[in-house]
């Protein structure tokens, strides 16, 4: 019985909103150029941290992981957010990925370019982002993506039907218990109402061992070695055919310190899966191809892989959250009428998720990941910056309507 | 004098008030030494001020002011080991005012409001000088109608009952110490502030671009300022706003200052769906506040208990029509102005429209509220403050 481990890591970066006063909205137009020294809001910083922490060691093992073992593939995405960031800072670090690529073993995941979910907003705005991603993976690693993902998972019956009439071969979100029910997420499946897409399931409690628990102390089964993680994959679920394991590529190095042992656990976990027969790793596509689908999988609401809801409360869970992701949207019109790219670009910047992620107050009695997460002092404040960036925009459109006119 | 606070290292109108005063006062040949509780550059020509203590403003800010009574106890957690937490600065200030007065020539002690009230007894004590207690705020206004900090009550009252005379800044403040505090009707004098706005310093370019972008657009800006806090009345300003939103997309909302309800108020804006409409401004001041004043369409100030709102002056000084709450001192000396009850924001929401849709309505009652504004200098109440502080001498003679 063959059996495949299907690793996904996924890279991003926002780019981040200075800290912007509404005396700012009027006279500058650059939203995203904090050059102070060591704070979470200053992009350069947080990128040249998060490659030294996390992109760099992490793609040094992967690169030996693949040179090492034939077998051992994985499955990536990168964002058009990320790789400008790496263009204009890190071209070392975008090269790094570029050589994963270059094996011919590792797939990209198409998806948004700006992160964002526009999706639910604006089909046209999405479609766009969708066709710009697609473009600059070509652009910079020279591949067409087969599969889709939409930001941080989000799914629903829709975007299945849409991903399918787009002619991808595979998409994938959450395995959410209420969604699969008595089924397991260790098969693959077909979305409802499509005709060829295949649909691949996170299993969130073997990747969350890895992703959240590794380093956790409190946990039983701390220390979590490569042997018996491996044993868990074997013995899960019988007679699964793939083992979905998603999780954010800065999970190695940056969520799980470098000194807890992640990048030992992960430069050992393809040997030690290999060891027996019938194990091997399939990237999404391949997986999709390989196996047949056991079940249709109706998806009528939408699901995410956040929190421990797996709905968008964590984006636009209040009113603060509605209000600001409806100020940008409602410019939509607007924004595509007139001809300036950069206050296009600008605008395309403030639809990511992260804006309104930061946003969140869940986090005043849920945990501190998204405390952890967020540049700003409060919610509060993540909220105003962003407003009055939205405020800005408003004039800049004006002023460029003007000297249009 | 006696004051925690003056511009410009004020922190609310108290400071303003008092700075007015005693430029009123200086004019009319009255000497002042006014003590504050910090080593601070002020440029004031007309009096002398005198530090209490070496300390920085920023340590005695670190502490609080007179709106802060909520940090006030004798059980107070100081939070660094190496600062003052306001009961102690409190009591360093009296102690050393008592000293600095043993050895100063003067008649008169005035103080301002509670924190400085310990002051001026134990001076009074020392020398047998009468003292006036000066109410511009009490713990009953800043608890917006509740009983405030029992502490702080506690020296209030205490003040009070041991000044020779009392001045408020209006006769709703004079009924408060009446009801609440129960003090002798005949001991207290109703001494109204006035406003007088510093000569124009170059100010054809307004900070506030992004509004004035709006205004060309046809937009319309609401404005207040002042402290974030309950006594303010902000969520019925915000209650209004929604439904003046409703009706009148085109009004823009700017409220500025810093207070405890700043992200409450943020949230509020949210949940009415008016986040584009409101502008959250901190706390500002210089040539940030004048032009926050100066971008205004109409200012509302829709005070719980607001003993004078002095603000409203500054912005009728600054150009715009004002809306302010029956339930301020202010409103007794003014009549070209909406006056509504806090609580009514029907009637606000209704005001705000016609203001912003009248032009001429707007201007009429601007032009005449600006008359009264500069007919009301300090004139009248630097005589009161004047014929008072004879008739203590006097007394105590």
């Amino acid at each position: 019985m063959s059996k495949s481990v299907v690793l996904y890591l996924h890279a991003h970066q926002p780019w981040r909103v200075k800290p912007y006063s509404v005396f700012q909205a009027g006279t500058d137009p650059f939203y995203f150029n904090d050059e102070t020294i060591n704070v979470e809001t200053n992009n350069r910083f947080i990128i040249d941290k998060v490659s030294e922490k996390s992109y760099l060691p992490t793609n040094a093992a992967l690169k030996d992981m693949l040179l090492q073992h034939p077998e051992f593939k994985l499955s990536l995405s990168i964002t058009g957010t990320l790789i400008e960031q790496l263009e204009e800072w890190r071209p070392d670090v975008l090269q790094s990925f570029k050589e994963l690529v270059a094996t011919g073993k590792v797939e990209i995941i198409a998806e948004t370019y700006y992160h964002s979910l526009a999706f639910f907003y604006s089909r046209a705005e999405f479609v766009k982002q969708v066709a710009m991603h697609a473009q600059k993976i070509r652009e910079v690693f020279g591949v067409t993506s087969t599969a889709f993902r939409n930001t941080e998972l989000s799914y629903n019956n829709d975007l299945a039907y849409w991903a399918d009439e787009a002619g991808y071969k595979a998409i994938i979100t959450e395995g959410w218990d209420p969604i699969l029910g008595w089924r397991s997420p260790n098969y693959v499946y077909q979305p409802s109402y499509t005709s060829n897409i295949k649909l691949l399931m996170k299993n969130y409690k073997l990747s969350d061992d890895v992703a959240f628990r590794f380093s956790d102390r409190n946990w039983s089964e701390w220390p979590l070695t490569t042997e018996k993680y491996c044993h868990w994959l074997s013995e899960t679920d019988g007679g699964g055919d793939v083992i979905n394991l998603f999780m954010d590529y800065e999970t190695f190095g940056e969520h799980q310190w470098e000194d807890t042992g992640i990048f030992d656990f992960l430069r050992k976990f393809p040997e030690e899966w290999l060891k027996t027969e019938g194990h091997d790793f399939k990237t999404i596509t391949e997986a999709a191809e390989s196996y047949r689908s056991k079940d249709f999988v109706d998806v009528p609401y939408t699901i995410t892989w956040a929190d421990t809801e797996r709905d968008l409360t964590a984006w636009l869970g209040n009113d603060m959250q509605v209000d600001a992701i409806s100020a940008i949207y409602e410019m939509e019109q607007t924004i595509t009428e007139q001809t300036d790219p950069h206050i296009l670009a600008d605008w395309r910047k403030l639809q990511t998720s992260d804006h309104f992620y930061y946003m969140c107050t869940k986090w005043f009695n849920d945990g501190d990941v998204h405390a952890y997460f967020s540049p700003y002092d409060s919610p509060y404040k993540a909220f105003m910056y962003f407003m009055n960036t939205y405020r800005d925009m408003t004039v800049r459109v004006i002023n460029s309507g003007n000297n249009d006119g | 004098m006696l004051g925690w606070e003056l511009p410009p290292h004020h922190a609310g109108g108290m400071g303003v008030a008092c700075y007015q005063m005693c430029k009123g006062l200086a004019n009319a040949g009255v000497d002042i030494e006014f003590i504050v509780p910090y080593t601070a550059e002020h440029n004031i020509p007309f009096m002398k001020v005198t530090p209490a203590h070496p300390q920085t403003v920023e340590e005695v800010k670190f502490a609080g002011g007179v709106y802060d009574s909520k940090y006030f106890s004798k059980h107070n957690v100081t939070l660094h080991k190496n600062k003052l937490d306001l009961r102690k600065q409190h009591d360093l200030y009296a102690h050393n005012v008592a000293k600095l007065a043993e050895n100063a020539e003067f008649d008169v002690i005035h103080a301002h409001d509670w924190l400085t009230f310990k002051a001026g007894v134990m001076a009074k004590l020392v020398t047998g000088k009468p003292l006036i207690a000066h109410v511009h705020a009490t713990q009953f206004d800043q608890s917006a109608g509740g009983h405030g900090n029992p502490e702080a009550r506690e020296i209030e009252y205490a003040g009070l009952s041991m000044a020779d005379q009392i001045f408020t800044v209006s006769d709703y403040t004079k009924k408060v110490l009446i009801r609440e505090y129960g003090i002798a009707e005949d001991k207290i004098h109703v001494v109204h502030n006035s406003m007088e706005i510093d000569a124009e310093i170059d100010e054809s370019h307004n900070l506030h671009q992004y509004l004035q972008v709006m205004k060309s657009n046809g937009y319309k800006v609401v404005v207040n300022i002042g402290r974030k806090t309950i006594q303010k009345g902000l969520t019925h300003l915000l209650d209004a706003a929604s439904m003046v939103v409703a009706k009148n997309p085109k009004i823009l909302f700017v409220i500025a200052g810093g207070g405890e309800q700043e992200d409450e108020l943020t949230a509020l804006a949210a949940s009415y769906g008016i986040s584009k409409n409101f502008l959250n401004v901190g706390w500002v001041n210089g040539k940030h506040l004048r032009d926050t004043f100066k971008i205004a369409d109409v200012f509302v100030m829709p005070s719980v208990s607001e003993p004078f709102g002095l603000v409203a002056l500054e912005a009728i000084g600054y150009g715009a029509p004002v809306i302010i709450s029956k339930q301020s001192g202010v409103a007794e000396v003014l009549s070209n102005c909406f006056k509504v009850d806090f609580w009514d924001s029907h009637q606000m929401t209704d005001m705000i429209l016609s203001l912003c849709e009248n032009e001429g309505l707007a201007k009429t009652m601007w032009q005449n509220s600006y008359n009264e504004y500069t007919s009301q200098s300090w004139q009248k109440s630097v005589d009161t403050m004047h014929s008072r502080y004879h008739h203590v001498t006097g007394a105590c003679v």
